[in-house]
């Protein structure tokens, strides 16, 4: 079976406009964490997230960005910097294939629109209201932009979407539908419902008397995750044709691992034990040993519940050797784009050799999960790595897991 | 009641708002949908842009008659009160 490699990275998020500023900010241990400063924040409980560092504005053509969902916007944003860094394959348009999972997709749109259609009545609702809207409209915005004919696809699994779009993409390879994919996920949704309706589950954190505190993994004071925003797309390419054309490798995505709890709609299951099947699955896929596993980029979010089953499904599937970060300490939860911008931080984790801190992990919770495995905090540390996981978990029971090695 | 001139030049800046199209390209003659690359729904939010700009709503059925620049500035003047 050929080998998958990645040889394009792309994002937008919290902590910069791009790959290069994302990950400088990650390894300095900077926040991207913030108030909201909306008009409406005042009768939010949670009132803290993580806005994108650059608005998108400021890289998409105004004409354009006026027919795109903001979603749709940062998708692309992040689908052009990985495009370009693959070096703009020259590839047959009917083997090329994008994928980009979402949450909730055009959310903004949609709550916009609902505003038109209440105050002034159906014809005033926007004409690009559905194509805004569609959950699949970053994937084929990208999808225009490459020319891409051997598919579009848009996985929604929620905070799983991201590695879920990286794992189909492995498998199109796979099957042999295509030689290129663009593969990722990208969410936008800060807005008073989709915040109303996450306080109201007490998902979100509430520390809004210090942001920069308030993404909290694995410590004992972690009251819920910090909504953030953003984009992470990556070019994966079969072996084969990216030496042959010279491309620069970052890594190889050498297995994929994909499950589900079938347990609860929302909670994980206690024991963690199908997220650490998903993870099995991923070593089995990569004909990997657990012992080979450097580094895990954790899902993380800071719930109570979720860190403890991932840290029990963590020592299950991988055991006590890995190092392990929890980076939405620093972005905050950026929904169906953080198992894609995590991919990311693991992919730059093996190139450069060092492990990224997590923050906020001051007073380690004392569940003896927790306890045993090798949290990261605070500054960065250099490791030699060969092989690294990086899994996501979702609402309705999704388990991704992605196992990257060295180029 | 706007004037030709005045219809002309608020049907210019619609363009450039929904479409980008520069002022100057946006001529009596030009075809929206093959000379200035409008699709069928900028033409849509055109015509909500006229009724706002103009007070002159267009149906449905009389915008796919409308196939030039001309054409919507000679309708905006038929029609305004």
């Amino acid at each position: 079976m050929s080998d998958i490699v990645v040889t394009g990275l792309g994002a937008t998020t919290p902590l910069g406009g791009d790959v290069a500023s994302s990950w400088a900010a990650l390894l300095e241990g900077r926040s991207g964490i913030g108030l909201l400063t909306e008009d409406w924040a005042a009768q939010m409980p949670a009132r803290v997230i993580g806005r994108l560092a650059v608005e998108p504005g400021e890289h998409i053509d105004r004409v354009q960005a006026r027919r795109l969902d903001r979603c749709q916007q940062i998708a692309l944003i992040a689908a052009r910097e990985a495009w370009a860094d693959a070096g703009s394959p020259q590839v047959d348009p009917e083997r090329l294939a994008v994928v980009v999972g979402t949450g909730v997709g055009g959310a903004l749109t949609m709550l916009a629109q609902d505003d038109v259609l209440e105050k002034t009545g159906p014809g005033r609702v926007s004409p690009l209201t559905i194509p805004m809207l569609m959950p699949n409209g970053s994937a084929a915005t990208i999808g225009l932009e490459l020319q891409a004919r051997a598919g579009v696809h848009t996985p929604v699994s929620a905070c799983a979407a991201g590695s879920e779009g990286i794992a189909l993409g492995m498998d199109i390879i796979r099957a042999g539908r295509a030689d290129v994919v663009v593969a990722g996920g990208a969410e936008a949704c800060i807005h008073p419902l989709p915040m109303a309706g996450f306080s109201r589950m007490r998902a979100l954190s509430t520390r809004n008397d210090d942001p920069e505190q308030a993404s909290r993994p694995f410590d004992k004071g972690r009251d819920g995750f910090v909504l953030g925003e953003g984009a992470g797309l990556v070019v994966l390419e079969r072996a084969e044709f990216a030496r042959a054309r010279g491309a620069r490798i970052y890594a190889v995505l050498a297995g994929t691992g994909v499950s589900n709890d079938s347990f609860d709609m929302v909670q994980p299951h206690p024991e963690g034990c199908f997220a650490a099947l998903a993870i099995r699955l991923a070593l089995r896929n990569a004909g990997i040993q657990s012992a080979d596993i450097g580094h895990v980029n954790a899902h993380a979010t800071a719930t109570p519940v979720g860190d403890l089953t991932e840290a029990g499904a963590i020592l299950s599937a991988i055991g006590d050797g890995a190092a392990v970060s929890a980076t939405k300490s620093m972005t905050g939860h950026m929904l169906g784009a953080s198992g894609a911008v995590e991919a990311i931080f693991t992919i730059l984790a093996l190139r450069d050799q060092i492990v990224p801190g997590t923050l906020n992990a001051t007073d380690l919770d004392d569940d003896p999960r927790v306890q045993a495995l090798d949290i990261v905090r605070g500054a960065p540390r250099k490791a030699t790595l060969r092989a690294a996981v990086n899994d996501s978990f979702g609402f309705g029971g999704h388990n991704v897991a992605l196992v990257f090695t060295a180029a | 009641m706007a004037t030709t001139e005045e219809i002309q030049s608020g049907l210019a800046e619609i363009l450039e708002e929904v479409a980008g199209v520069l002022p100057a390209d946006a001529t009596p003659e030009k075809s929206f949908t093959e000379d200035l690359d409008v699709d069928s729904l900028s033409m849509v939010e055109i015509a909500t842009a006229v009724e706002d700009k103009f007070g002159v709503a267009i149906p449905d059925d009389e915008l796919a008659n409308i196939r030039t620049v001309g054409d919507a500035a000679s309708f905006i003047e038929k029609n305004q009160s």
